[in-house]
């Protein structure tokens, strides 16, 4: 490759770059509306267009898990209410079976891509990966915004699934076919199933647009002297997750494509010749193969569950060192811990298949490698309290949340060391166990880390700090609320009752527990409460929060509070600063902490 | 004035060794293979299955697999034209290159129609039906390509912007080849394994 090129490159670059500069700009370059707030190339607008969405989704989600956890709380009792509200769906006040799957698949889609994908790794990649690098921007802008609004429209798609007489999908979150595929077996799987794939298309789309983006610019765009050994715990983070999402998401494509076909092109890629009650036929399909699609969504799947928690674990790291004071522990062995993470993701997914039809010894396989997950999980935690031991800590609610994800990430991941062993799995597969797992060490500590991220960055984000009275209820009874409502769930696992039924009450073996999930059903409803207030305190902040006075109100190292407080686009007004050292100069010789601006002293190690 | 300025800090701030584009269209590209990749391997492990069904592999697809191969040449005299500023047989190139696109998704299109007279329809799960979906993937991502050179094409025709930043047309012929090389793979997959 030839310099002269490069060098255009570097110019075309720059110069797209520089119409965005609004500190330069503003005299020459008018922003209107439209362009500044809703087709927004700048990466910090996009980021609060994702968070705000993912807001949204999170409420719609959340509100679904409600409405199910007060069936399941209360069998037999009706609510006239949600016949008012809802009609067909709950006649007689009563939450109808096919509402209540439609409900669940809905709750685990929307919370598992909407917004912890969608929602975290959207809000923070954006906001971070150019502020902590030293960029002006994203690699490309445009493909950035593009990303957003394929997000959006994704959204939308699955929203109006809602609204269809037949109902949203309704055969759990997998979209296992044969039931996925066969609208005859189900109401969901006619019209909702069709919204439902071509939404999980478009959300493809957007994931890959944006996982481009981060790779390349923080591959390509980092400032001077912002070698990858200086980068902020965060943005390796990011980068791994975004490695995941770019080789895991085209599978999944892969997989609802061919699904697509059986469900309308006749072909027999998942379908074979099963008998239908509904129908009182048998398919004439041949020969398909259901566990091939398992593998091919798990192929997704299971990566899907790191794209959720790294950026979550990057978040919690970079916090955790600045309220300790102190440098992260073991940066390198972190590192390395997130980059083993990423390896193994891609080797465990049949730990979903144990009980499926898959030959054991590939089981056995897959136990093992599920199991190594255990010690780049462990090398994490140990770094984390290593990183809280002995130091100065300042309990702001971002560091609170960022301890509670620890607390959690530890109690979930030691209950996925049951579930990874294929023998227990024979007992507590498809049980309230593997409910209690997921939602602990993957939903709650993937909300703690968002929490713990939009905390601490709000002030950057918007100008303002969250009202903290607030944000200190709102940790505590999130965090004895998630205990208080999966702790429990994991007794009913063990004594073997199973996910995704309507109703145990008619059930002897099961209904010891229906006070228990009374009571479990009344935590939820709380706790789901005073996420609303969250969502008060977060929009109430944006107008009327307390105003950030200082650029550096946390004493970061980092580079984004060496930017204006609320800066413009391309970030710095002037030139890019130049970094000179790691982020995790905190208590260095005497100092509570070096900005990684300052150049090295002469009696200074470099790090 | 602030554009001069500008470049400078862009060069001496941020060491790009390849330009963000193009980086960004390989890892791009490694998200495209992935999605092959699942399609393939769900071919093979299909074929372990029982009602497999084999399909014969017309002749067009040879036809086809030469247009796309002599395409990828005139990509690359469309890039060196470029490079030479010789705007005129650029246009002639990249138009070219359009051409055998289209003229590639075509042949492709007379393949799918021949097998499928042949008896092989969507019913089933055999290889036919696997190459409907594979192949048919593969020439949505070459029309993507044609609608990029076009792009290209009718940008070369603004006499306001002179402009000769070769990322472009550098971006579009390494995807161009990406999706000949991945024809190629798919082709010699398609000989060898049915």
């Amino acid at each position: 490759m030839s310099n002269e090129a490069t060098l255009h490159g570097h110019s075309e670059v720059g110069t797209s770059h520089d119409v965005h500069h609004g500190e330069h700009e503003i005299h020459h370059h008018k922003e209107t509306f439209i362009t500044k707030y809703v087709f927004s190339q700048d990466h910090k607008m996009i980021s609060k267009q994702f968070i705000i969405t993912g807001i949204i989704w999170a409420i719609l989600g959340g509100l679904m898990s409600v409405l199910f956890r007060l069936q399941l709380g209360y069998p037999d009792s009706s609510f006239p209410i949600l016949e008012d509200l809802l009609g067909k769906w709950a006649k007689g006040g009563k939450i109808q079976p096919e509402f209540y799957y439609a409900l669940t698949t809905m709750h685990g889609t929307v919370l598992v891509f909407f917004v912890l994908t969608g929602g975290l790794s959207g809000t923070f990649a954006n906001f971070l990966i150019p502020l902590q690098i030293g960029a002006r921007d994203m690699a490309s802008p445009f493909l950035n915004m593009l990303s957003y609004w394929f997000f959006f429209l994704a959204s939308i798609i699955m929203v109006c699934s809602l609204f269809l007489e037949t109902g949203p999908a309704s055969g759990g979150w997998t979209v296992y076919p044969p039931l996925s595929a066969l609208g005859d077996a189900n109401n969901g799987s006619k019209a909702g199933m069709d919204f439902w794939i071509v939404s999980m298309a478009m959300f493809v789309v957007s994931s890959l647009l944006g996982g481009l983006n981060y790779i390349s610019t923080i591959l390509n765009m980092r400032t001077k002297g912002m070698s990858m050994t200086r980068l902020p715990l965060t943005i390796w983070a990011i980068l791994f997750t975004a490695i995941l999402g770019v080789l895991s998401f085209p599978v999944l494509f892969s997989g609802l494509i061919l699904l697509m076909f059986d469900r309308h092109g006749g072909t027999s890629f998942y379908l074979s010749d099963i008998f239908i009650s509904a129908t009182q036929k048998a398919l004439p399909n041949e020969g398909g193969s259901a566990i091939l699609y398992q593998h091919l969504f798990w192929f997704l799947g299971h990566p899907e569950v790191y794209i959720i928690i790294l950026p979550a674990m990057g978040l919690v790291s970079e916090v955790m060192a600045v309220n300790s004071r102190k440098p992260i522990f073991g940066y390198m062995a972190m590192v390395g811990s997130l980059f083993a993470i990423t390896i193994l993701a891609f080797l465990v997914w049949a730990h979903h298949m144990f009980v499926t039809g898959l030959n054991p010894l590939l089981g056995s396989v897959f136990v093992l490698l599920t199991l190594l997950i255990a010690i780049p999980s462990a090398i994490k935690v140990f770094n984390w309290i290593t990183t809280l031991w002995r130091g100065n800590i300042r309990f702001t609610p971002a560091m609170l949340f960022a301890i509670g994800f620890v607390s959690l990430f530890i109690s979930g991941g030691l209950t996925g060391i049951f579930l990874g062993n294929s023998t227990l799995d024979i007992h507590l597969h498809d049980t309230y166990f593997v409910i209690a797992h997921f939602h602990i060490v993957m939903g709650v500590s993937a909300f703690f880390g968002m929490f713990c991220g939009l905390y601490h960055w709000f002030p950057k984000m918007y100008g303002r700090y969250m009202n903290n009275t607030m944000a200190y209820i709102h940790f505590w009874i999130t965090l004895i609320g998630a205990y208080l409502i999966f702790w429990p769930m994991h007794y009913e696992g063990l004594a073997g009752m199973p996910r995704r039924y309507l109703d145990y009450s008619g059930w002897s073996s099961f209904n010891q527990f229906g006070d228990l999930n009374r009571f479990i059903s009344t935590v939820a409803m709380v706790v789901f409460a005073v996420q609303l207030m969250f969502v008060f305190n977060f929009f109430y902040s944006i107008f009327k929060g307390r105003k950030v006075t200082s650029e550096n109100p946390w004493g970061a190292t980092t580079l984004e509070w060496t930017t204006p407080i609320r800066p413009g686009h391309g970030n710095w007004p002037g030139e890019i600063p130049e970094v000179h050292r790691w982020a995790y100069d905190y208590g260095k010789d005497g100092r509570d902490f070096i900005s990684q601006t300052e150049p090295i002293g002469a009696n200074e190690s470099s790090h | 004035m602030i554009q001069s300025i500008e470049v400078k800090d862009t060069v001496s701030d941020q060491r790009k060794k390849i330009h963000p584009h193009k980086f960004t269209l390989w890892v791009g590209l490694g998200s495209i293979i992935m999605m092959f990749a699942a399609f393939t391997s769900a071919y093979i492990v299909k074929r372990q299955q029982p009602g497999w069904t084999s399909f014969d592999l017309p002749v067009v697809f040879w036809y086809s697999s030469a247009v796309i191969l002599i395409s990828s040449v005139t990509m690359q005299f469309a890039v060196k034209s470029f490079k030479q500023r010789e705007m005129r047989r650029y246009r002639q190139f990249i138009s070219i290159t359009a051409v055998c696109g289209l003229l590639f998704i075509g042949l492709q299109l007379i393949g799918f129609d021949q097998i499928w007279k042949s008896g092989i329809t969507f019913r089933g799960a055999g290889g036919g039906q696997f190459l409907y979906i594979i192949a048919g993937l593969h020439a949505v991502h070459v029309l993507g390509g044609v609608i990029t050179l076009l792009v290209l094409f009718f940008q070369a025709f603004n006499s306001k912007i002179r402009n000769y930043n070769s990322v472009p047309i550098e971006v579009a012929s390494t995807y161009w080849h990406f999706v000949d090389a991945l024809w190629i793979y798919l082709f010699i997959f398609f000989l060898w394994i049915h």
